[in-house]
Formats: structure tokens, C-alpha cells, sequence
């Protein structure tokens, strides 16, 4: 009980002390793999100054596929009007993580692709289900996030990039 | 309460001493609630407490280079059929760390998870959804001392159950790794035409041995060694593994002896496994090739755990993941004590305006899995009556333990609507998989053959406004021979779902015909989803590793809530 009252105690505190200073999420560190085998830290992506879209995703998840489909048929001109720049997240384990790069190439995509093997660039995240979607804008602050996919939703996003423009 | 007071307080100090650093607050819940209500017909399962309640939170806090984190977990109790292994029961703390993330060392204390090269010495991984937790309870370091190397070191217990709290297990994990990106590392010595990444693992366990029979190795060994090779679109891979002798009721490797021998001499055997990949893809064709094979590849940390327990590598089957509603009948598991599988996979995107792509192209997506039953070659040079198994790689046996075979054709039709067809065929032998269960849970005899046909609709009404279909048809005439399912989702963006599912077994050999519908319905906001579920659910079947495992059918109702933050 008294340990309970304690912990309680504790992350009020904690929590109030973050929430007076409106604190802006950044990226978390972890470490993900390029598609060549490299590792890479996450919170080093970057895309000069410009937004981006972290979109985490699986070969085997029908919704994931569909949203990132449906953004590779707009990708150009989004990339065109705005510089945004899309990093798709793999959390393919070693079952499925062989089709990755056949599936991205054979479905033409353009975005930049690395491989969170066993999740913890999810967990660090706080992602419950794939897809889910962030938006960071220009300075590195997570600005959005969106989880599931119904067609449509990508013409939300465009709208808060385009938004982080203006 | 008292793993994570210290943890709390540590970070409160944190606080003071780095100001400069803002502390940031994220993480993610999940809450899901089921009434269950009585269903005798497909044998519904009603628990006591007719509501089974679950839920975890994760809060993590980082502050510059420090980082900890805590999940609480909520089983009150834990839905029918839920986790996969040793019970969760109760509401405590499932999970907590420390960890410091410096440029070259990162060091965690408490729990974490790890992956070793494709996982098949070390892989400790959770799924919230499937009810598996192999968390490991210790310290772990990586370091990366120069661009290209990666070196990794643990040490810990394993998470065996949750009572009130997350409980480990018995044995001690304790393991190493080292990966070199050769082009990182050489970037100034050799200019490389492709890039290679090596690796290799040793990983062992500590176990004391209680059996009073057999004179069990208290410490089991294993290694593996990794390569890979990319250059442009191509790539080729491959891991070996090797674990010393590792009796278990998953390995082949125990043989009964006869009481009159002297039982401490028992033929054990080590394990092998074996998985190389290559694939090939340019812009619009992707082309890849599996091949694996296992031998006494089971590694618990606990010798006497169940199927679902206290794994400390990961053996993936090597079939497709398949989300069709009709063709999770009959999921593959991964046989541990031995098999041979081949997998090919096709992409191609046919291009736009040519005469098969039509004005928008054409998506093509073929996969062929086959696995067969090894060659188990008796070993027999001992004595007469006892013999044992002899662990080998690509031998071929005379059983097909699964094969498929799928095609996707997807299309856009026009600007507002989408199709797509598929057709996979099935092979299944359920004496050896035993994922395909009747409606009393009995698991079907012998091999299943089944064809099944989906085609799905994606249709654009108005902005923001999608109806999606589905229609399948299931043909068997094993296991519960035909189904015929809808399934009808109508979203609109970006916040409303609702969705009717119907599956029917319209051609059931005891003469019963069964539906099951289910209504859904959910609100979305930005990472926050509430949705409420009525109807009856199948038994569904899921497996980890080498074990299928029947979740029973239910009817109720279902709400669901997840939020990140």
C-alpha cells in the first residue's frame, strides 16, 4: 500500500513536471537496419529542415500495404509540393523480412525503408497496432499521429502537412 | 511495487540533475473488455466471471540519454484462451528498465528484448495479441566502439508467467554477439562492390537438473554464425545454428531406455537449423527464394516449460503469413524437431498503359511454400535396443507436412475503384501441424486439401467515404469441408468504421450448418481508437514456433480501446 501510494506519487509528479513545460516529442533513439544491413539510429532521421512522415508497416498487414499503395500513387506530387519525405518502418520479423525489398521494389515505391526487426523502435514509439502513422515537422517534433488506415485518411495527412507550411 | 520504486526514483533524480534536457512523457494503453454469452451449439466458452477483462499500459520517459519504462498489466481475468502459455493473471507490473543510450554503449537494466542475427539462438520478443512474453530479466550492454561493429552481451532470467506481476523462470540465459558491416569497418582500406554484413552468436543456458531419471545437461551451448551480401537489388543471406544437446518433449532427441540400462548414458542429440534467402528486384519485379531447414532446434530456457513457454530463439515458419479470413484455418507451424522448406515469392507490377496493366497497372503477387518431413536417419551404433535420432539438414522424407501455393491480382479498375482476386491452395497435414480443430475441439485426423477464392472490392463512394467487400469461398472436403464468408466495411475518413462479417459453413460433413456474424463498429481519433464488437467468433487457431494452438469459439460482445500518446 504504502509502495503504491509512493509510485502514485512519483509519476504525478513526474507527469505535471512535463506537461507545465509543453514539451514537444522527438524522435526516440533505437536502432533500426537499412535494407543493406546497417544499423541506423532513428533519432537521427532527418530531412533538412523539411516534414516527414514515419509510417510503420508490414508485408503482411493488408491495411499497411493499402495506405502506402494508395500515398506511392500521390508520393510524387506531395514530395513535389512540399519536400515531405516518407520513412516506412518494416516490423517484419525474420519470417516475412525476405519480402520486404521484393515488395518494394515490385510495387514501385520511393520511400525510405529500414527494418525494425524486433520492435523496438515500435515500442519506443508507443505504437499499439500497424499502421500507424506520425508526422514530424521540420525541427524534429512529432506534430500527428494516426493510427489504422480507411482510404482518405492520406488526404488528412496532406492537409497537416501542408498545414506545418504555411 | 517494489522492482519499480527505485527505477522512479533514480529517474526523479534524473530530473534535478539534468535540466537542461527536457523529460519527455510517451507510451500507448490498450483496454479490452468481453461479455461472453452462451452458445452450446459451436461450444462457446462462458468463463466464471462472464466478463473477462485485459489491458497494459507502457509508459516510457526519457530524458537526453536516459530512458525508463514500465507496463502495467490488467488480467481480470484474461480473455478464454488467452495468453498462449502459463497463465497472466492478476494486475501488477509486467515490465520494467532503466537504460542509458550513449553514442557507443547503450546499457539496460530490468527487462528488454533482444534479437540475435535472424533469432534462430536468441530471439526474445513479445505479441500482446497472441499472448507471448519472452522478456528478459537482466543486464544487456551494446557496443558499437567503431562505425561497423556491433557488439551485444546479456545476462537474465525469462518471463515464465504474470501473477500479479510478471514471474521469471528458473533458468539463466546468458549470451553474446557480434556483427561487422565490412564496408563500414574497411571503408578506407577496400572499396567494396556490394555490401556484407557478418555475424556470429553464442548463447547458453543454465538449468539445474531435478529429473530423477535422466542425467539432463544442466548447460546447453549454442551458436550461429551469419552473412550477408547486397549489391543494387540483389541480395543473399544466410545463418547457421548449432545447439549442443538439448533433450526436450519438443526435440527428437529423447529416447526411451529401458529400465535396465543404465539411464544417464541417454542418446542425446545436438540440433542444427539452417535458413538462407536470396532474393532479386528492380522498380516494378521482385523475385525471392527461402530454403530452411530444422534438427532439435527447441531452446526454452526451462526444460520442463509448455509448448508456449520460455523460448529463447525464434524458429519462423517459412509459409506466408496469410490474413485472408478464410485462410487462417490452417497456419503452418514450425516443427522443431526437424523439417525441409522451400519458399519462392513473385512480384511484379505490370506496368500502366500497357495491354495487360490496363490505365492504372496491375499488381501480381505469387508465393509457393513446401515443407517436408526429414529423413530421420537411427542411430543405432550404441547398442542394440537403443537408438536415437541423427539431426540432419535437407534430407528428404516421405511426409508433406504443408504446401501452398497463392496468386494476387490487383488492380484499379477505374479512379474510384479497386479490385482484387486471389486463389491459394492448401495442403495440410493436421496429424503432424494439428492446427485444424472440429466444433468440439478435436483436432481433424490426417491431411487436409482445401482450395480457397477471395475477391475483395474497394470502392470510393465520395471523399472520405470507402465501401470495402470481400467474398470468399473455402472448398475442403476434410476438416469442416465448405465455408462461404462477407465481409462488408464501409469507413469514412478520418474517423468511422463499421464493418459486417458473415462466415458460413455451408457444407459441414455432420449435416449442421453454421454462421458466424459479427458486427463491428469503432471511432478514431488520431492515435486513439475505440471499437465495439457483437457476434459469434470461430474457433481460431494461432501458433508460435513449433505448436498450434486452438483459441475456443465465443459469442458476446467485445469493446476495445487503444491509445498512443
Amino acid at each position: 500500500m504504502k509502495y503504491n501510494l509512493l509510485l502514485a506519487l512519483s509519476f504525478a509528479l513526474l507527469i505535471s513536471s512535463v506537461s507545465a513545460q509543453d514539451v514537444k516529442k522527438t524522435i526516440p533513439s533505437a536502432t533500426v537496419k537499412s535494407l543493406d544491413g546497417k544499423s541506423f539510429n532513428t533519432s537521427d532521421f532527418n530531412n533538412d529542415g523539411k516534414p516527414m512522415i514515419i509510417n510503420f508497416w508490414a508485408t503482411w498487414c493488408a491495411p499497411c500495404k493499402k495506405e502506402l499503395n494508395n500515398i506511392a500513387e500521390v508520393y510524387e506530387d506531395w514530395v513535389d509540393e512540399t519536400g515531405v519525405k516518407l520513412i516506412a518502418i518494416s516490423i517484419d520479423d525474420a519470417r516475412s523480412q525476405t519480402r520486404v525489398l521484393p515488395y518494394i521494389n515490385g510495387s514501385s515505391w520511393d520511400y525510405e525503408v529500414y527494418i525494425d526487426e524486433n520492435q523496438d523502435f515500435k515500442r519506443s514509439m508507443g505504437v499499439n497496432n500497424v499502421p500507424h502513422t506520425f508526422l514530424v515537422d521540420g525541427s524534429g517534433n512529432i506534430v500527428y499521429q494516426h493510427n489504422n488506415y480507411a482510404p482518405g485518411d492520406e488526404d488528412e495527412l496532406f492537409e497537416k502537412i501542408i498545414g506545418l507550411l504555411n | 511495487m517494489k522492482k519499480i520504486l527505485p527505477l522512479i526514483l533514480f529517474l526523479a533524480g534524473l530530473n534535478q540533475a539534468y535540466s537542461q534536457n527536457p523529460l519527455q512523457v510517451r507510451g500507448n494503453f490498450s483496454i479490452e473488455a468481453q461479455y461472453y454469452q452462451e452458445d452450446s451449439a459451436i461450444a462457446a466458452v462462458v468463463p466464471d466471471e462472464q466478463i473477462a477483462l485485459q489491458g497494459f499500459g507502457n509508459i516510457i520517459l526519457t530524458k537526453g540519454k536516459f530512458e525508463t519504462g514500465v507496463r502495467f498489466e490488467t488480467y481480470l481475468p484474461a480473455f478464454v484462451g488467452y495468453p498462449a502459455g502459463a497463465p497472466w493473471e492478476g494486475t501488477g507490473i509486467g515490465y520494467r528498465y532503466a537504460k542509458y543510450n550513449g553514442d557507443k554503449l547503450e546499457i539496460t537494466v530490468g527487462n528488454f528484448y533482444e534479437q540475435f542475427g535472424s533469432g534462430l539462438v536468441l530471439r526474445t520478443w513479445e505479441d500482446r495479441g497472441l499472448g507471448v512474453d519472452y522478456a528478459l530479466d537482466g543486464i544487456r550492454v551494446v557496443a558499437r566502439p567503431i562505425d561497423g561493429v556491433t557488439i551485444k552481451g546479456l545476462y537474465g532470467k525469462q518471463r515464465f508467467n504474470f501473477d500479479d506481476g510478471f514471474q521469471n523462470g528458473d533458468g539463466i540465459v546468458r549470451g553474446a554477439d557480434v556483427e561487422f558491416n565490412l564496408n563500414q569497418l574497411l571503408d578506407s582500406v577496400i572499396n567494396f562492390k556490394g555490401q556484407w554484413t557478418i555475424g556470429g552468436s553464442f548463447v547458453s543456458k543454465y538449468e539445474q537438473n531435478r529429473d530423477p531419471v535422466y542425467d539432463f545437461p544442466e548447460n546447453v551451448g549454442s551458436g550461429s554464425v551469419r552473412l550477408k551480401y547486397q549489391r543494387g537489388g540483389f541480395q543473399i543471406g544466410g545463418e547457421y545454428a548449432y545447439i549442443s544437446t538439448n533433450p526436450s518433449s519438443l526435440n527428437s532427441n529423447i529416447v526411451d531406455i529401458p529400465d535396465s540400462l543404465d539411464p544417464s548414458v541417454g542418446i542425446f542429440q545436438y540440433g542444427q537449423g539452417l535458413q538462407m534467402n536470396t532474393n532479386y528486384s528492380k522498380k516494378g519485379f521482385g523475385i525471392g527464394l527461402t530454403a530452411s531447414s530444422m534438427s532439435n532446434m527447441a531452446l526454452q530456457s526451462q526444460r520442463n516449460s509448455g509448448p508456449f513457454d520460455s523460448w529463447i530463439n525464434y524458429l519462423p515458419p517459412t509459409s506466408v503469413l496469410q490474413t485472408t479470413l478464410l485462410a487462417q484455418f490452417y497456419p503452418y507451424a514450425t516443427q522443431p524437431n526437424g523439417e525441409v522448406s522451400f519458399r519462392g515469392d513473385l512480384f511484379y507490377n505490370i506496368p500502366k498503359k500497357s495491354l495487360l496493366g490496363g490505365r492504372y497497372g496491375t499488381k501480381l503477387e505469387v508465393s509457393y511454400t513446401h515443407i517436408q518431413e526429414p529423413d530421420f536417419p537411427v542411430v543405432d551404433d550404441f547398442e542394440a535396443n537403443r537408438k536415437g535420432i541423427e539431426p540432419t539438414l535437407f534430407s528428404w522424407g516421405d511426409d508433406t507436412y504443408y504446401e501452398d501455393f497463392n496468386a494476387k491480382i490487383t488492380r484499379r479498375v477505374s479512379k474510384k475503384f479497386k479490385a482484387s482476386l486471389m486463389y491459394m491452395y492448401i495442403q495440410y497435414d493436421n496429424d503432424v501441424v494439428l492446427g485444424a480443430y472440429d466444433y468440439n475441439n478435436n483436432p481433424t485426423k490426417g491431411v487436409v486439401f482445401a482450395d480457397l477464392i477471395a475477391f475483395e472490392g474497394s470502392w470510393k463512394i465520395k471523399k472520405g467515404h470507402n465501401l470495402r467487400f470481400e467474398l470468399q469461398a473455402l472448398f475442403t472436403e476434410q476438416h469442416l469441408q465448405d465455408w462461404f464468408a462477407v465481409v462488408a466495411e464501409y469507413t469514412v475518413s478520418p474517423h468511422w468504421f463499421l464493418s459486417v462479417v458473415n462466415q458460413y459453413n455451408y457444407g459441414n460433413a455432420d449435416g449442421d450448418q453454421f454462421n458466424f456474424p459479427v458486427v463491428s463498429s469503432g471511432y478514431i481519433n488520431g492515435s486513439n481508437r475505440i471499437s465495439v464488437t457483437y457476434g459469434r467468433q470461430r474457433a481460431g487457431v494461432f501458433c508460435v514456433g513449433g505448436v498450434c494452438r486452438v483459441v475456443p469459439a465465443s459469442n458476446g460482445l467485445t469493446i476495445s480501446l487503444t491509445s498512443s500518446f
